[in-house]
């Protein structure tokens, strides 16, 4: 029988099997950031241990780090965590792009820009939306904090194998609907935890017809449905990506004809067998909006608020509780739903092409009164390109406002807050209770759903309101 | 790691689905780079008010499970974010072990490292449980990993079953270092170091 995408690469990972049955899995690239790694760097010196593969390990600074005075972090111990990662990079030997860097960025969309993440390796981070770099044929999960002091200590992970679901996303997609639509789709479909104990490969004609960014979006929020890992066959377009620009830890002339040769025998077989499959007409996806406190709780924008007994996978207890903190009412077109902040960024959604979306929509047109609307580029680089193509000015001129990168008001660990019964329209991956700041209210949306809800001050349906 | 055998405590229920990591633990207390002080902070935006006194309608708050030492709750419980500071808050608040129909996995792993004890039941058993929590005030039971059994102590005892990986289970039982395991198969790592395809990585 043939293998899956996931198994080639796990078996090409397995150092040894050990008693029990657990694998010891080998990690090719660690990505570090400063929230999840103070301890685990600690845990090393107490125990007078090394890390074993410093050049393996990348770190950067990204979800305390302010997006306006970036380099004035006037939250006392948010300056002190970001000053214990530049201590533990400097005094175990690990390559730090901090704030004065041009490559310095969220963690997520670094590692592919930088050609840290590639086809076929194994890509781990103290950071549940590690799935995103799935998107390469890579298979990229998230780890605590002593599994991230086990990788530095010893280069690997004891893993229990997981299943492979496949996911088949048929059809094409109608204008203005994008991948994070098919991936709220999904978790709508599935619930939160359907996929647990499993990877997810993501595939069939719409997936294939995706950018690498758009890809990423897809594989980021598969951890919202409860898989670690999500992944993507990789083709001529990731090849493409790979090769687009200047990635420094991207293999050179030969070397890199010779990755492409092996890359390419990485899709799954066609006689492999997957544990789940599930297929969904991708043409048959509108613009999809979270109305709850879980991902899982999400309709198309044509829908209503639903009946607290009418969700399927959630008690009426859990819906009732969330509607009372969302401040909706069952029956409520969501159209008519008013918003008071829109927030562009994200590992989800931050990307360049994620901008120039949000742009299109916003170019000559202005943010709706009372409306405050943040445009958070995801890295450095990609806050350049945005300048670059003069994305900025368009979004200045609408009325938002055009910040430094970070993780920013996807979790407020920085100062970018919703402060209490705010409700805004997100492009990140998470609605939970206070995420975004206490009591504040998140709606998911795609990047073009947030722009238009930005203009009109509450959501639209895009298909529709994007001819005009 | 502490080892895990058998405890034996007070019960205290969560009548939530789907708990997320953020609620364990809110963002703010992740700033910290110590590996303690948490406890005071768990389940924050829920056990507090606005005004920083206790909420009274949060069900941990109540008199009854003051005290308690094993969380009951429902499925899906610490899904959302990997942060292990949710592990580390649950166990410096006093509990030892969750019990719950589902955990998601990145928890699940995270509670493993540091011998806080996920314990899955079927949802029929986790309701007997909440029930009799309900009706019988101040009922303890007992998480005896070995036998890999809960009981609760009523008048009449009542005992559930539980899988467990078995090395999982022996890492708990032992509390071994699983660092210190891994790099006795330094051999190994190295073998495998010295076959692997070093062309991925442009140096």
């Amino acid at each position: 029988m043939g293998k899956t995408l996931f198994e080639k690469i796990w078996d090409r990972h397995v150092v040894t099997t050990l008693p029990g049955g657990m694998a010891l899995l080998y990690i090719d690239r660690h990505l570090v950031h400063e929230v999840t790694s103070p301890q685990a760097f600690e845990g090393l010196r107490l125990t007078k241990r090394k890390v074993r593969r410093p050049e393996l390990t990348i770190a950067t600074m990204d979800h305390n780090v302010p997006t306006e005075d970036r380099l004035n972090i006037k939250d006392p111990i948010s300056r002190a965590q970001i000053e214990a990662l530049e201590k533990n990079c400097r005094e175990f030997g690990i390559t730090l792009y901090d704030l004065k860097s041009d490559n310095q960025g969220i963690v997520h969309i670094i590692g592919p820009e930088l050609g840290l993440t590639l086809p076929g390796t194994t890509v781990v981070c103290g950071d549940s939306h590690t799935s995103t770099h799935g998107a390469f044929g890579t298979l990229a999960f998230g780890i605590g904090t002593s599994e991230v002091e086990h990788v530095l200590a010893t280069q690997t992970l004891t893993q229990k194998k997981p299943l492979v679901f496949k996911v088949e996303f048929t059809g094409q997609l109608q204008p203005f609907v994008t991948a994070k639509d098919m991936i709220l789709k999904l978790i709508g479909a599935i619930g939160t935890a359907g996929g647990t104990g499993y990877v997810f490969e993501y595939g069939g004609k719409a997936v294939q017809n995706l950018s690498m960014e758009a890809r990423m979006t897809i594989c980021n929020m598969s951890i919202e449905a409860g898989a670690r890992a999500g992944m993507i066959a990789p083709d001529d377009i990731t090849y493409e990506y790979i090769a687009s620009k200047e990635r420094p830890f991207v293999p050179k002339g030969e070397d890199f004809e010779k990755s492409v040769a092996f890359w390419r025998t990485l899709p799954s077989d066609p006689d492999a067998h997957f544990s789940r499959s599930l297929s969904i007409d991708a043409s048959q996806i509108g613009p999809q909006v979270t109305w709850g406190t879980n991902p899982g709780m999400v309709v198309d924008v044509t829908d209503r608020i639903p009946q607290p007994d009418q969700v399927p996978g959630c008690s009426r207890k859990d819906v009732e509780q969330a509607l009372a903190y969302m401040g909706l009412t069952p029956g409520t077109p969501i159209t008519q739903i008013k918003i008071d902040t829109v927030f562009i960024g994200s590992c989800t959604n931050a990307r360049i092409e994620d901008l120039r979306s949000a742009a299109r929509i916003l170019k000559d047109r202005k943010v709706a009164a009372g409306v405050r609307v943040l445009v958070v580029p995801g890295s450095e680089q990609v806050r350049a390109q945005a300048e670059a193509e003069r994305l900025h000015e368009i979004f200045k001129a609408a009325g938002c406002e055009w910040r430094y990168s970070g993780c920013s008001m996807c979790l407020g660990m920085n100062p970018d807050q919703l402060k209490p019964q705010e409700r805004c329209a997100s492009t990140s991956n998470r609605n939970f209770e206070g995420r975004q700041g206490k009591g504040g209210r998140t709606h998911l949306v795609s990047p073009e759903m947030a722009a238009a809800a930005a203009v009109e001050g509450h959501f639209v349906d895009i298909r529709a309101w994007g001819k005009k | 790691m502490d080892s895990f055998k058998s405890h034996r405590g007070l019960i205290a229920l969560l009548d939530r689905a789907n708990v997320d990591t953020d609620q364990i633990i809110p963002k703010q207390f992740l700033k910290s780079i110590a590996r303690t002080g948490f406890g005071g902070s768990l389940f924050y935006d829920w056990r507090f008010l606005p005004d920083g006194k206790p909420n009274p309608q949060f069900e941990l708050n109540t008199p009854r499970f003051k005290g308690a030492s094993i969380l009951v709750t429902r499925n899906n419980f610490g899904c959302g974010s990997s942060r292990e500071h949710a592990v580390w808050a649950i166990q410096q608040f006093g509990f030892k072990a969750v019990i719950a129909v589902s955990f998601a996995d990145i928890f699940r792993n995270n509670s493993g490292k540091n011998g806080l004890l996920t314990v899955e039941l079927e949802e029929p058993e986790v309701e007997e449980i909440f029930q009799m929590v309900q009706r019988y005030k101040g009922l303890e039971a007992t998480v005896n990993l070995d036998e890999q059994r809960v009981t609760l102590h009523l008048p009449e005892e009542i005992s559930f079953h539980f899988e467990m990986d078995a090395s999982v289970k022996e890492h708990l039982i032992r509390g071994l270092d699983a660092i210190g395991l891994t790099l006795k198969e330094e051999n190994q790592i190295a073998a495998f170091e010295s076959r692997h395809d070093p062309q991925w990585f442009a140096r």
